[in-house]
Formats: structure tokens, sequence, C-alpha cells
């Protein structure tokens, strides 16, 4: 039998207002250990100030077969972007 | 075993063409997975009986300062081999058959942590050329294709700064110290650097599995490449500190800008990879039984755990 608890993801925020990174996973029973093993395992020079765990099994993910017609819709909206748009000559700061 | 179709096939090729890392979903050969759970799992090992080595000193540290670093530089080995052990995982391999497979003689783990540590020098000796000599290697190994492998291998590196830095700072002191101080650096000195030297592996034309891990760009630098950096960089740093590099041949190159070493000897290298290290037989010992010795512990936080999602 496998005795090494169930594979949670973890994600850490470096500074308040920055986003949440992938940092890498712990084994644990529930959220409190995991929190705890994540604490002690990605956070140890201070450089967190938030912590997010999930099980892996929870995470939704993209596959190989999805790409790249998953995110194909995107290919034929060039006008999303700004350099899309021809700006009068001489107009400035735009 | 399952074989790849062609499209498969192509797409990974094509991704480490373009230097683009494999993530675990990928298509990936058989081969290139057997490889990286061998050496993945292989570099997790050593962090964690690394730890023996250092451990045999934190009782007998010379000062809080010296005994709270210690202990955190054996937590950062600890936390390393979990990283490692994690990407590892991804591969498909869950972490009690790694260590079966380390209890059972089949992963090995680096040679150099079956040699013992005698003195507090050998600690300093650690920090500086043992750690040293891997930073240099793992540097290399941020490039490597497996993506969780090079992610682990970045955090790796930003921590692994201090354990080197705090190596050098103990032989330092101690070669600014008494006689006898003086004479147990150079003492660990001659007892560590052909060891460390030896951690780069076998010299690249007897490098076996070294030809797939170079098409793969698991494996980014040589053996011969990365041992002659750590040479050229480890010299001076003795030298500043008034440490002999113990090696008669030493010499420098004008014309190369390398320091060329004389021969080492591979055939206690593989006299000690086969199992008759001085410490061999004891750093198995001692991690089977505190595995065992802790079997509770699992046992316990898998029955909370069935209690919790019930």
């Amino acid at each position: 039998m496998d005795t090494q608890l169930d594979l949670w993801e973890v994600f850490t925020q470096s500074k308040p207002g920055q986003p949440y990174r992938h940092a890498g996973s712990v084994h644990a029973s529930d959220r409190q250990m995991a929190l705890q093993n994540a604490r002690d395992s990605y956070t140890r020079r201070g450089e967190t100030s938030g912590l997010w765990v999930v099980r892996s099994t929870d995470i939704a993910a993209t596959t190989l077969d999805d790409n790249p017609s998953f995110f194909g819709p995107n290919d034929d909206k060039i006008y999303r972007l700004p350099t899309f748009y021809t700006m009068p000559e001489g107009a400035k700061n735009i | 075993m399952t074989m790849l179709t062609e499209s498969q096939s192509e797409f990974f090729e094509a991704k480490i063409a373009r230097d683009e890392k494999i993530e675990p979903r990928d298509p990936m050969p058989d081969d290139y997975r057997v490889h990286l759970i061998r050496q993945i799992s292989q570099h997790a090992h050593s962090e964690v009986i690394g730890m023996q080595p250092e451990g045999n000193w934190v009782t007998r540290a010379p000062s809080l300062r010296a005994k709270l670093i210690l202990l955190a530089k054996i937590q950062d080995e600890c936390g390393h081999g979990l990283y490692l052990y994690s990407a590892a995982e991804t591969l498909g391999i869950s972490r009690d058959e790694m260590l079966a497979q380390l209890h059972a003689g089949r992963a090995k783990y680096s040679s150099i942590f079956n040699y013992p540590t005698l003195t507090w020098a050998d600690i300093g000796a650690i920090g500086w050329l043992v750690d040293g000599a891997a930073i240099v290697n793992q540097v290399s190994l941020q490039r490597t294709s497996f993506g969780p492998y090079s992610r682990a291998m970045v955090r790796i590196c930003k921590e692994e700064s201090f354990h080197q830095r705090q190596g050098y700072e103990i032989m330092a002191q101690m070669m600014a110290g008494t006689p006898k101080q003086r004479a147990m650096a150079q003492d660990a000195m001659n007892r560590w650097w052909a060891p460390s030297l030896m951690m780069f592996g076998p010299p690249d034309n007897d490098s076996p599995r070294s030809h797939d891990a170079f098409r793969w760009k698991i494996k980014r630098e040589s053996n011969d490449t990365l041992r002659q950096r750590f040479i050229d960089k480890t010299v001076q740093q003795a030298e500043v500190i008034g440490l002999t590099i113990p090696d008669p041949d030493l010499k420098f190159n004008e014309v190369t800008g390398h320091y060329e070493i004389g021969p080492l000897n591979w055939k206690e290298f593989y006299d000690v990879v086969k199992g008759n290290g001085p410490c061999n037989q004891q750093r198995m010992a001692h991690h089977i039984r505190v595995h065992e010795e802790g079997a509770w512990v699992r046992e316990a936080a898998q029955k909370a755990m069935e209690q919790v999602n019930h």
C-alpha cells in the first residue's frame, strides 16, 4: 500500500499584490498539514507573503490534444492587439 | 511500455530542438523517462543521505551560531530531497518505490557521502568543496530539458549559495586559528579534494550514459567541463586562505588559462560506488532504521486522512 498520503500542489506569492505562482508539491493528509508542509518546504527564506495548496487531483488542465484548437479561437482576432490600428501621423502619446 | 506515435515523437524531438521544456504530460520516449527517473531519484537520495555526515556534528558544533547554521543547512538538504522526489514523481514513480529501490541497493546516491566527517573542519570542507562541486553541476542542470527538474534546480541553486559560503567561512576561520586548527583544516582538504572532483563522474571518454543525456538535453555540459570549472574556481579560493591543494602535479597552463591536475584514483571511486567505502553500510543501515521506526507516523497520518475524507 502507498503510505505517502495525497499529493498537493503549492502556489506561493512573493509579495502582497503579486500573482501566485506554482512552486512545487508536497504530500499531506489534509489542508492544514498541506499548508504546514508547504511552509516548511517552500518558504524557508522569508520570501513569501501567501500560500495556496490544492489537491493535485482537483486541478483541471489542458492536454496536448487540446492544443492548438483549444486556444485557436484567438488566432483570427488580431484586432485585440494595439498594433492592429493605424494612428494618424503626428499623433503623440497614444 | 508505450511506443510513441510518429506525431508524438516529432512533437518531442521538435520541442527538444527548440530548447523548450518537456512537461510531465507531454509525450516522451520511455528511455527518456527511465533516464530521468534514475538521475532525479539518485539526486534526491543524495540530498537525503547527505544529511547524515553533517548531522554527525550538530551536537558538537563549536558555537550556538555554528549550530544554528548547520541545522538550517541540513534542513535545506532535506527540502532539496523533497523538491527532487516531487519532480521524479511527476514521471509516474511513487516515493515508496524510490525508497524501496534505495533500500534494495538498486538506486544509488552520490558516493561522496560514504566518507566520514572526522573533525569540525570536515563540515567546512563539505560546505565549501562538496556543495561547491554540487553547485557547479546544478547551475548547469538549470538548463536541463525536463521542466520539473529544471525548476527544482533553480530553487536549489538559490538556496545552496549560503551553504558554500558557510563552509568556506569555517575553513577561513580555522586557517586563521592555531597551528592545530590549521592542520585540521588542511587534513580535511586532503581527504575531500579528490572525492569532490570525482563527484562530476568519470572522464568524458568513459561516461557510459552521456550520449543519450546530451541528445535529449538532460545533460548540458560534460563531466570534464564541469570538473574543470570547479577546479579553476577553487584553487584560487584555497590560496587566499593558505590551504594547499593536495596534488603535486597541479599546475597552471598559461596557454589554456586552466589549472591541470594529476591523475585521479578512479579505482577507489568505483570501489566506493560498489559499496566498499568507509561508511556505505552505516549510511544505508541508518536510513532503513529511521524509515522503519517512522512507519507508525505514516500509518497514523494515513488513518487521519481517511477519517477526514469520510
